[in-house]
């Protein structure tokens, strides 16, 4: 038995939604659509009062892995604006539509996010994807899922990439998993297999010690997270020419079971370090709480973020927000001091994105010390006050 | 939180200690010889969140679950140990080299024969692969709300208040039941088995060994057969070579680095 939607039919009523004990069925622009969790029941048949649903003889056919085209990247935003990892995904979402001569499109869900399209087109998109309503104001799972499941099932690109941000990293597991395909985790290294055409997905594993490189050969869309900070976004180009598309997909009230009571924005200065940058670094050797202060000078001084190692944070010298390293935040920033840090695997995983790495150390055979691009040999507490009145010297001397 | 006594099902893993993983200088693989195999950190964490909430309504059952070679048993002896009520473990050569797709499937068809639960827990990520995955695909095959990063939760109107740590805010959530959650480490302290525990661990509480048949999932949905993805090949990152290493008075290190970032333009 196969279950057929007769698309010409459909009057969009949601009757079947209702009968569908899988949730296999969407309503997109008030046409019923069969989803990949459809088990062909055939429960909704009898739903259907304009005998738009009929279950046909013989076997379910394959799923048509041709009928796949074209690269898609989720658009994350944060609050009315574009993540910056958006930018990222198109700028090697773009590299992999060239690469395989096929569009590149974003998808954009949220609430009243229409005019960022234009933005997404600037930056390389060919198209973008539009699905707006007010539910969709705060990220949560079930409906950005809903909306997300439904784009790509109605598009169907042969590649997704999505952010592997916190929400990146929540919703692009439930979405391959509607969808019954693979994903592969924070990626940072994407390309085209020659001459099969497949995504080959590079990610590091046990603590970055090794890396791993995937594919997904026999199921569609192939579905990678993109570790933030690691791909480079294209140059803004107001010539660029796109298409925006708006598409209504039904959120279904099953998919609002979690409700967003508050959202709490950190008091104070908030630290992103996945964004940052610069970040100086503390580790075991700083001392203490006190010898923070120096590096918190230093940081400011150059116009970067604190960090901090396993060690420092766990002896509560400095709070978890700052934790740099695989239990803690990955970072990429251009400039990295590691101060008074060993350089365990972990901190050195976390590290990997980093363009240039200086490390203080009194131990010359530190791991940190073989893995930077500078190491100093020597005392923190006297190196650092002097680097922070170089660099404050710098900084006077292009203000002046 | 609820009238009737909660069922928890606390999904747990064995992983290699990444402490204490080493790589060989002259092959450049990893060595994983007398690499101790450990519970995944972030899971202790998660049966913790569970034995709480047992404990604080005085009813209730934690059962902790598994998919791993025969080995694994003593993760989930521990988590018996720590307080867990019932261990399930699930082994099979079938299940071997699953991805996260074909582990969480395996683990919703386990979970559907245990039967009736209230909650989920699992700890955010697992210390070997990094994915964060296996959480959100396995409420996904049960048709659940998940909610990711809680950091507290709290009982609140017949469900939920939860707290979870996301992209630098905190968000509050109500959630329902039965729903899955996945724990952050700031979220408790796991607590130390005693020798009572210990004991009552091997002797008296319930531990189950379940294989695919057991569960009635079929071969080709787990394993290396179910897995969508496939591993084309694993190396060692190429090693960077020696940076330079600047040694002398303090005076003489600043100087030599400011001028190598000025000659590299990062000043």
């Amino acid at each position: 038995m196969a279950i057929c939607i007769e698309q010409k039919l459909c009057v969009g009523c949601a009757a079947c939604l209702k009968a569908c004990p899988y949730d296999a069925i969407d309503l997109i622009d008030r046409k019923a659509i069969l989803n990949d969790s459809c088990i062909h029941c055939g429960a909704c048949v009898d739903a259907c009062k304009f005998k738009a649903i009929r279950s046909l003889d013989g076997e379910v056919a394959p799923k048509d892995l041709s009928a796949y085209r074209g690269v898609a990247v989720f658009a994350e935003t944060r609050g009315k604006t574009l993540a910056k990892v958006a930018f990222e995904l198109l700028g090697c979402g773009r590299a992999l539509a060239d690469a395989k001569k096929v569009p590149l499109s974003a998808m954009l869900v949220g609430s009243a996010v229409k005019p960022l399209a234009q933005e997404l087109i600037y930056h390389g998109a060919d198209r973008v994807v539009v699905v707006e309503d007010p539910r969709l104001l705060n990220y949560s799972t079930a409906p950005f899922c809903r909306a997300l499941t439904s784009i790509i099932q109605q598009d169907k690109p042969e590649i997704v990439l999505i952010g592997a941000s916190g929400i990146g990293r929540d919703l692009a597991p439930r979405v391959s998993n509607r969808l019954r395909t693979g994903l592969t985790a924070d990626c940072t290294g994407l390309a085209i297999e020659d001459p099969s055409g497949l995504l080959l997905q590079t990610r590091p594993a046990f603590g970055g010690n090794i890396m791993a490189t995937i594919a997904c050969p026999n199921h569609r869309p192939q579905m990678a997270t993109v570790r933030p900070g690691v791909m480079k976004p294209l140059t803004r180009d107001e010539s660029r020419k796109g298409e925006i598309r708006v598409s209504r997909i039904a959120i279904k009230d099953t998919d609002l079971k979690v409700i967003i009571k508050e959202v709490i924005r950190k008091a104070g200065k908030i630290v992103d370090l996945s964004e940052a940058r610069v970040i100086v670094s503390g580790g075991r050797g700083v001392g203490g709480p006190k010898g923070f202060e120096a590096i918190r000078e230093l940081a400011e001084v150059m116009g970067g973020q604190v960090g901090a190692s396993r060690a420092a944070v766990e002896a509560g010298w400095i709070v978890h927000d700052h934790q740099v390293g695989q239990t803690g935040k990955s970072v990429s920033p251009k400039m990295y001091l590691a101060c008074g840090i060993s350089g365990a695997i972990q901190h050195l995983a976390g590290i990997s994105g980093a363009d240039f790495v200086i490390a203080i150390n009194r131990d010359p055979r530190a791991p940190i010390m073989k893995a930077a691009d500078v190491a100093i040999v020597g005392d923190l507490h006297q190196v650092i006050p002097l680097l922070a009145a170089e660099f404050r010297k710098i900084r006077k001397e292009a203000t002046a | 939180m609820k009238d009737e006594p909660m069922i928890i099902i606390t999904p747990i893993k064995q992983v290699p200690d990444t402490n204490d993983v080493r790589i060989d200088p002259a092959t450049g693989t990893l060595i994983r010889e007398g690499v101790p195999s450990i519970v995944n950190p972030e899971d202790r964490h998660a049966v913790e969140m569970a034995l709480a909430i047992r404990d604080k309504a005085g009813q209730g059952k934690v059962i902790v679950i598994s998919m791993g070679p025969p080995q694994a048993e003593t993760a989930l002896r521990e988590m018996l140990a720590m307080g867990a009520d019932e261990a399930i473990l699930l082994s099979d050569r079938a299940f071997a080299g699953g991805d996260t797709l074909a582990t969480s499937c395996a683990l919703s068809y386990a979970i559907r024969k245990i039967g009736a639960y209230d909650l989920i827990i699992c700890g955010r990520q697992a210390i070997d692969g990094d994915t964060a995955q296996v959480g959100p695909q396995l409420a996904e095959f049960l048709q659940i709300p998940q909610v990711t990063y809680v950091q507290d939760i709290r009982p609140e109107n017949g469900g939920l208040r939860v707290e979870r740590a996301v992209e630098g805010e905190i968000q509050v959530v109500e959630v329902p039941f039965p729903a899955l959650l996945t724990c952050l480490k700031e979220a408790n302290h796991p607590r130390i088995p005693t020798l009572k525990g210990c004991i009552s661990a091997f002797r008296e509480k319930p531990f189950q060994i379940w294989n695919a048949a057991q569960i009635g999932v079929l071969p080709e949905r787990v394993g290396l057969k179910g897995s969508p993805t496939q591993v084309r090949r694993t190396f060692t990152p190429p090693p960077k070579g020696q940076g330079l290493l600047l040694t002398g008075t303090p005076q003489q290190t600043v100087q030599a680095l400011i001028k190598t970032l000025q000659e590299k333009g990062l000043v």
